[in-house]
């Protein structure tokens, strides 16, 4: 039984400084393999609208009529599973998370494919909520 | 006879950051009763079965705890490829044995600084802490999550972890296993921490056997009983004895859960020199007829799963016995003759996890 045995933790953590992150000073490093964020290649989809079928929160909405591809990020769990069953692998997971938003239609995400034949570049842009 | 008072406990105490009410009878100092009342957070999981694909039900039943969330993803799965019959891949047993010890690591090391802080040892209970951020690192790199890690489906894993990282990871851990000694020696040793703990919510073994008590609060008061030793995953193919203290009291389950701590770390070294190559996952097709039990020991002790279906992509039943349910009776009566100041020194060794509790 001892009185002092934090002693030694005390002299190390003098001498070996904080052991938090200096943030923003020093960044958060992402593991390559980090879920954080899903990511489309809307060029490459083919609307089949399994990975709105597969999503466990129902975060995404596929319009096949439209070629549009809508994701909620605020419902989305970062589980994988639309990048998983997508056929054309069109999808993907990104290491770092989305950025944060105030309003929570700020948060769904739309993607709009080009109309096939025109040299037009993907229209990205976010809903606005009334 | 002295007046008998009421002392509520819960559900929002300074001790316990999760909603669970107690009536602590008092006589002066001394807790003659304690009523719980559960039921501030039920979410109704186990119905929800009947709404989604077998399959994608994985996903729910890993976030039926924050803590053990793989092990309650692995013994769903367990459950549903022993109805389907499937031959689950050697080497995913062993990703999934991995996995399920780095959980019980940094459960316990959780665990050993909110125990830190029931009995006001703030800088032990930080210490803590900080060690069990290595190990979520080391849960990130392999899986992509901190606490939900998402890699166990039916018919075997998501991910793997080849041969060079599951090498970084046992001399990771080493490393770590030598920093986390000399802060379990604070537990072991240190005067104040045994002067709060010894001969507190003493319970012997016969009465913890007949209260159903699982885990480490059993395993505490001398009784070897460790659902690992069924052979589940790899266990079966790994040396290991249950961990097992005499006296019962707080000290007892805390030092419990500082050797499983060490026990964890050998299996996961064991693992990774035994794990084989080969496929990590089976290719399921069909739906699940029939019904199966499933047990796993998680690091609040042993959960039951029952599963049963009835050929559709929707199970019918689904019921959850989880740990924290199992000990509650022993935590009702070891507050039972309590001083009002062990109160949360008992309720924390119970380990209590209320989101399990009430599913």
């Amino acid at each position: 039984m001892g009185f002092l045995s934090m002693t030694r933790n005390i002299a190390q953590n003098l001498f070996e400084g904080p052991s938090t992150r200096r943030y923003p000073a020093v960044k958060r490093y992402y593991e390559p393999k980090s879920r954080g964020m899903i990511g489309i290649d809307i060029e490459a989809c083919i609307f089949c609208g399994l990975c709105s079928k597969r999503c466990p929160t129902g975060a995404l909405t596929v319009a096949k009529d439209r070629k549009e591809w809508e994701i909620d990020r605020l419902r989305c769990i970062f589980c994988g599973y639309c990048v998983e069953v997508c056929p054309k692998k069109c999808l993907s997971m990104a290491n770092h998370y989305s950025p944060c938003v105030t309003d929570r239609g700020d948060a769904i995400h739309l993607e709009k494919q080009a109309p096939k034949g025109t040299t037009e570049q993907p229209v990205e842009e976010k809903l606005e909520k009334e | 006879m002295s007046q008998r008072n009421v002392i509520p406990f819960g559900p929002q105490h300074p001790v316990l950051p999760e909603p669970i009410h107690l009536d602590l009878v008092t006589e002066d100092e001394t807790v003659v009763e304690a009523i719980p009342s559960i039921g501030f957070v039920h979410r109704g999981l186990e119905k929800l079965v009947e709404k989604k694909d077998y399959q994608d039900f994985v996903y729910v039943a890993e976030r039926i705890c924050g803590i053990c969330s793989f092990m309650h993803g692995m013994t769903y799965c367990q459950a549903v490829e022993e109805v389907m019959g499937i031959a689950v891949p050697e080497r995913a047993l062993y990703l999934r044995t991995v996995w399920a010890e780095l959980s019980r690591v940094h459960s316990h090391l959780m665990w050993l600084g909110l125990a830190a802080d029931a009995f006001g040892f703030e800088s032990l209970f930080m210490n803590c802490w900080k060690l069990r951020e290595g190990i979520l690192d080391i849960i990130e790199a392999t899986t992509g999550g901190r606490v939900i890690f998402g890699s166990c489906k039916i018919g075997g894993v998501r991910r793997d972890i080849d041969g060079d990282t599951m090498k970084g990871i046992v001399e990771k851990l080493d490393r770590i296993a030598a920093e986390i000694r000399h802060t379990t020696d604070v537990f072991l040793n240190d005067y104040s921490v045994q002067h709060r703990l010894k001969e507190v919510g003493v319970m012997s073994g016969e009465e913890a056997y007949a209260l159903g008590t699982v885990g480490p609060v059993l395993r505490a008061s001398g009784v070897a009983m460790d659902a690992r030793k069924i052979g589940y995953a790899a266990y079966r193919n790994l040396k290991f004895e249950p961990v097992v203290e005499k006296s019962g009291d707080c000290h007892a389950r805390c030092r419990v859960r500082v050797r499983e701590i060490f026990q964890s770390i050998d299996l996961i070294g064991q693992a990774a020199r035994k794990m084989p190559e080969g496929e990590i996952a089976v290719k399921v097709t069909g739906a699940p007829s029939g019904e199966y039990f499933s047990r796993v020991e998680q690091p609040r002790g042993e959960v039951i799963y029952y599963v049963k279906a009835n050929g559709t992509k929707n199970l019918q039943r689904f019921r959850v016995r989880t740990p924290t349910f199992a000990n509650l009776p022993a935590m009702v009566r070891m507050l039972k003759g309590a001083s009002i100041a062990d109160v949360p020194n008992i309720i924390l060794t119970v380990d209590p996890c209320i989101s399990c509790i009430e599913r």
